[in-house]
């Protein structure tokens, strides 16, 4: 079927009006020979049976709410979203509307936009937050091109932390390939050392440090010291937080970061095999005009009401075109509305209760889990809802006997370092019960 | 002070109330980390869900959207969202899928990413297609990092300038300004198509390629198209397809057919996605064969082929030979993109996307041909699914920002404004294949009020929207003053 409400009969009429005969007179500008190509595509389905083909689809996977228990996570998490979140995103006011470029019918939007800022300026302890990102690795990326900016290419050094998550690390270098940016640290086979490692990295050459809070192993570290080495060279920090952790944690923007980025696809955002997600982008007012992204400020319109509008957008693309810091147009605007609601719903409180309960719960599971014999912690620093398991066998062995039992073990860190072959990355969150973890104890203990 | 029609989620805070509450623990336990590990405070709004359901559906209500009414909005496909799309993209298998979960789970994404690249290929003429990027201009960015590595791996370092038509959407050159290229405007000429002899004199060894929105954002298909591509691959370059306006195109022609080495879809344009007030979208890239070894990794192949009986093939992740790398985290907008768009492709069929690009330019040339008389068209022949007239009359001082505020009060969305930046007091018009005969009348009806308002009473536009909630904004002192998120509540100090 398609979605076109137009009677033959109008169609003729709106044909005579524009002077052609039929609806392939219209394409004449089209090289004949290309013209109307056959695709070979399925026949048409009806919504009936559109419907029931992607509930086949669907249901031919295996699901962490039903199917499996899950202890994955390594950068998509999962959370429970109270209901309130996708009734509020259902809305056809919202999620049917464009980018607000015209601000008096686009308030809805605007004003969602500029109370998302403000969360996640008090979650992060920072200044300034643009409208968000297509990710928390796109937005690390960005944290580079807004760095190189503020440097006017003159430094060409990001030192990367080896424990950033290892696919946002692969996103900066395909982000930079063009900039003739040198990075340092970014070494899988160096990853057991601490933030100090990388002071000495940290050069005049430097205009941005990278690093992960919790890294991609869990630990929690105060970066402060390494902050303020780093501001000594004269270079930028960007800090790429986890906002769930940040619920419990000292703000990176107490420690004195630049730059916090992360993903806030634990925010209300469902896994949905990967995207789309949530990336949130925050700063300090004074590099405001070096960040990329739509950004929102307050106003007020000529009837003297408080409002809301897109703003120094001098500094994008349509404007800057080949000079903007960045060629983004776009933000995440319907996902942020999600955490928006996710944060309001849930509130100080509430969400207070769901960090503890990660690290009250990610805490028990490590205690029972270290018990079993060959089973142990990799690292004896803070943790707060993941952290690396060592394992008898290879993490893959262990993971595929896990996964006969029902189970989504972890995940296998022997993949992005080699030297962890037996390692497991587990994630712990407030759906998992006392029963499930206990559950995984117990196939563990019998492998 | 100013009214304030709403209050932020913050001033609706009062310390106490709750919203939703999570189940108490039920393992033993364990202290916190230390406290200098902890933050002081959490600063964060607390309210009951009734407060924050009634906040959030008020300020839905200051918005205005394609549910609402009439959106023509150039360049932006602001076509009608199909409902089912909404249900089939929340389905639990699709909803409750873990990114990095073994790929013998995820048959069924795997099955649907697959069929997606497939369509898309066939769709558009081309050997390879990426589902990575998540948004037009970061399709862009992925193409042009893709020409830059094709020229690398040959050896040519010569190549430093991107060849691109004043008419333009400003990623463009701002994608190639990521990558440190030169930027080389190539007009137009009279009819709204590449100017040739311009394009051939600036066609040498240095030329990386051209980026071509074709049709261009005029709504103008080039009538020399293949001159233009013969040209580029002539002197080495390669073909950048914008694939911004695809909706004119479906079943119509294929740009791999024309000679288009690459492009980017916009599942948020042609295929449905709805646009969410800014996003998520989704920029596929489609590429030919000189191309295809340097798609961003991974892609998803067919890992076991399957058999014609029962088996059904594995699915699993490949990666091209020269991959230029990742373009994000995990692989691509999942479940709100590609669920949303495959439902509407195998909704529509062959036959059915046909369709939709022939109503599309319909209707666009419907609404042309009714106000050819009232407003000028610069380039005024058979356009495709939008066309751009001048918001201006002779002897006043109305603009098309007056014109497209005073619409508002008609009860439409104005089309976009001042883009093309060759076309003075642009109104760029996309009408989309979703709206009726009535409405498109209704809406040429009110443009040609508003032009003889424009001689009667000027001020009224000047002063539009007037039947709005909210009227025209200070945008000066919005960018002087810089407040970007609320104050924190009062007795808040993060630093303390």
């Amino acid at each position: 079927m398609t979605y076109i409400p137009i009677s033959p009969t109008e169609r003729d009429a709106m044909l005579k009006t524009v002077g052609v005969k039929s609806l392939d007179d219209l394409f004449d500008a089209v090289p004949k020979k290309r013209r109307f190509p056959k695709l070979d595509l399925p026949p048409a389905l009806t919504e009936m049976e559109a419907a029931a083909h992607l509930a086949e689809m669907a249901a031919s996977n295996e699901h962490v709410r039903e199917d499996l228990i899950s202890f994955l996570g390594a950068g998509a998490y999962n959370h429970y979203v109270p209901s309130v979140v996708d009734h509020m995103l259902r809305r056809g006011e919202f999620f049917t509307a464009y980018t607000p470029y015209q601000p008096e019918i686009s308030q809805g939007t605007l004003q969602a936009i500029f109370e998302y800022q403000s969360l996640m300026t008090n979650l992060t302890g920072m200044e300034v937050s643009n409208a968000s990102h297509y990710d928390g690795a796109t937005a690390a990326a960005e944290a580079v091109n807004l760095a190189y900016a503020q440097f006017r290419g003159k430094r060409k050094k990001v030192v990367i932390s080896p424990t950033v998550h290892p696919q946002y690390r692969e996103v900066i270098r395909t982000y930079t390939q063009g900039m003739g940016v040198e990075t340092a640290g970014d070494d899988a086979t160096n990853f057991e050392v601490g933030p100090e490692a990388l002071t000495s990295l940290i050069d005049e050459s430097t205009m941005l440090v990278i690093v992960q809070y919790p890294d991609f192993f869990g630990r929690i570290y105060d970066y402060a010291k390494l902050i303020e080495d780093a501001h000594a060279k004269g270079s930028l920090v960007c800090v790429v937080a986890n906002p769930t952790a940040l619920l419990m944690l000292k703000t990176p923007g107490e420690m004195g970061a630049d730059i916090v980025v992360g993903e806030a696809q634990p925010f209300g955002i469902p896994l949905w095999y990967g995207g789309p997600y949530l990336g949130f982008f925050t700063t300090k007012k004074s590099y405001v005009h070096k960040m990329a992204g739509r950004l929102v400020g307050e106003t007020v319109d000529n009837r003297g009401q408080r409002a809301y509008v897109l703003t120094l957008t001098a500094r994008e693309q349509h404007i800057k075109r080949e000079r903007a810091t960045s060629n983004i147009c776009t933000n995440q605007g319907l996902l942020a509305l999600a955490s928006a609601v996710y944060m309001s719903t849930l509130g100080k409180t509430g969400l207070q209760e769901v960090a503890n309960l990660c690290y009250q719960k990610a805490h028990y599971a490590a205690n029972e889990l270290s018990k079993i014999e060959g089973f142990g912690l990799c690292f004896p620093d803070p943790f707060f809802h993941e952290f690396v398991l060592c394992t008898p066998k290879p993490a893959g062995e262990v993971n595929q006997y896990l996964l006969d039992n029902g189970i989504l073990g972890g995940c296998d860190l022997g993949r992005d370092y080699p030297s962890l072959a037996n390692h497991l990355l587990v994630a712990v969150t407030e759906m998992n019960s006392r029963e499930e973890i206990d559950a995984l104890v117990e196939v563990l203990k019998e492998m | 002070m100013a009214t304030i029609v709403e209050p932020t989620i913050f001033e609706l805070s009062s310390p106490g109330r709750r919203g939703v509450t999570m189940p108490a623990s039920d393992v033993p336990e364990t202290a916190l980390p230390p406290k200098p590990l902890l933050r002081s405070d959490l600063p964060l709004p607390e309210l009951a869900e009734v407060d924050v359901v009634r906040h959030y559906t008020r300020l839905s209500k200051f918005n205005y959207s394609v549910d609402d009414g009439f959106y023509p909005l150039g360049s932006c496909t602001m076509k009608y969202n199909p409902k089912i799309n909404e249900d089939t993209c929340r389905l639990p298998g699709f909803l409750f899928t873990h990114p990095l979960q073994p790929i013998e789970t995820v048959q069924g994404n795997l099955a649907l990413m697959f069929e997606m690249q497939e369509w898309l290929k066939e769709i558009s003429g081309f050997a390879g297609v990426t589902l990575q990027p998540a948004a037009g201009a970061h399709g862009e960015f992925t193409g042009v990092l893709m020409m830059a590595a094709y020229h690398k791996s040959r050896g040519d370092s010569k190549r430093t300038k991107m060849l691109i038509p004043d008419a333009a959407h400003g990623t463009n050159p701002a994608s190639v300004g990521m990558l440190g290229f030169t930027v080389v405007t190539s007009p137009s000429d009279s009819r709204g198509n590449v100017d040739l002899k311009a394009l051939e004199a600036a066609c040498d060894d240095t030329v990386v390629g051209m980026m071509l929105t074709n049709p261009n954002t005029l709504g103008m298909f080039d009538e020399h198209i293949e001159d233009v591509i013969k040209l580029v691959h002539g002197c080495g370059g390669l073909m950048y397809g914008d694939g911004a306006n695809l909706n004119a195109l479906l079943g119509i022609v294929r740009p791999g057919d024309l000679g288009f080495d690459v492009m980017h879809f916009n599942l948020h344009k042609t295929f449905s996605v709805p646009h969410g007030g800014g996003g998520p979208g989704s920029g596929p890239v489609g590429v030919g064969p000189v191309l295809a070894d340097f798609l961003p990794a991974p892609l998803v192949g067919i890992i076991e082929e399957g058999d014609e009986d029962e088996m059904a093939p594995l699915y699993g992740f490949v990666t091209p030979k020269q991959s230029i790398g990742r373009m994000k985290a995990f692989h691509g907008h999942f479940g709100g993109g590609l669920v949303r768009a495959y439902t509407y492709i195998a909704m529509h069929g062959p036959d059915g996307l046909k369709d939709i690009a022939q109503y599309a330019v319909l209707n666009a040339n419907y609404l042309q041909a009714k106000l050819r008389d009232t407003y000028k068209i610069p380039y005024d022949r058979i356009c495709m699914h939008e066309f751009v007239a001048e918001g201006r009359f002779e002897g006043s001082d109305v603009r098309a920002l007056d014109i497209s505020k005073r619409l508002m009060d008609y009860g439409f969305h104005p089309p976009t404004n001042y883009f093309p930046l060759i076309v003075p007091e642009a109104l760029m018009i996309e009408p989309t294949e979703t709206e009726n005969k009535d409405t498109l009348d209704a809406f040429a009806d009110a443009l040609v009020k508003i032009a003889e308002e424009s001689k009667s009473q000027p001020e009224l536009l000047h002063n539009a929207p007037i039947t709005t909630r909210f009227g025209r904004m200070d945008e000066v002192k919005a960018a002087r003053e810089l407040v970007l998120c609320c104050w924190l509540p009062e007795g808040y100090d993060l630093n303390a």
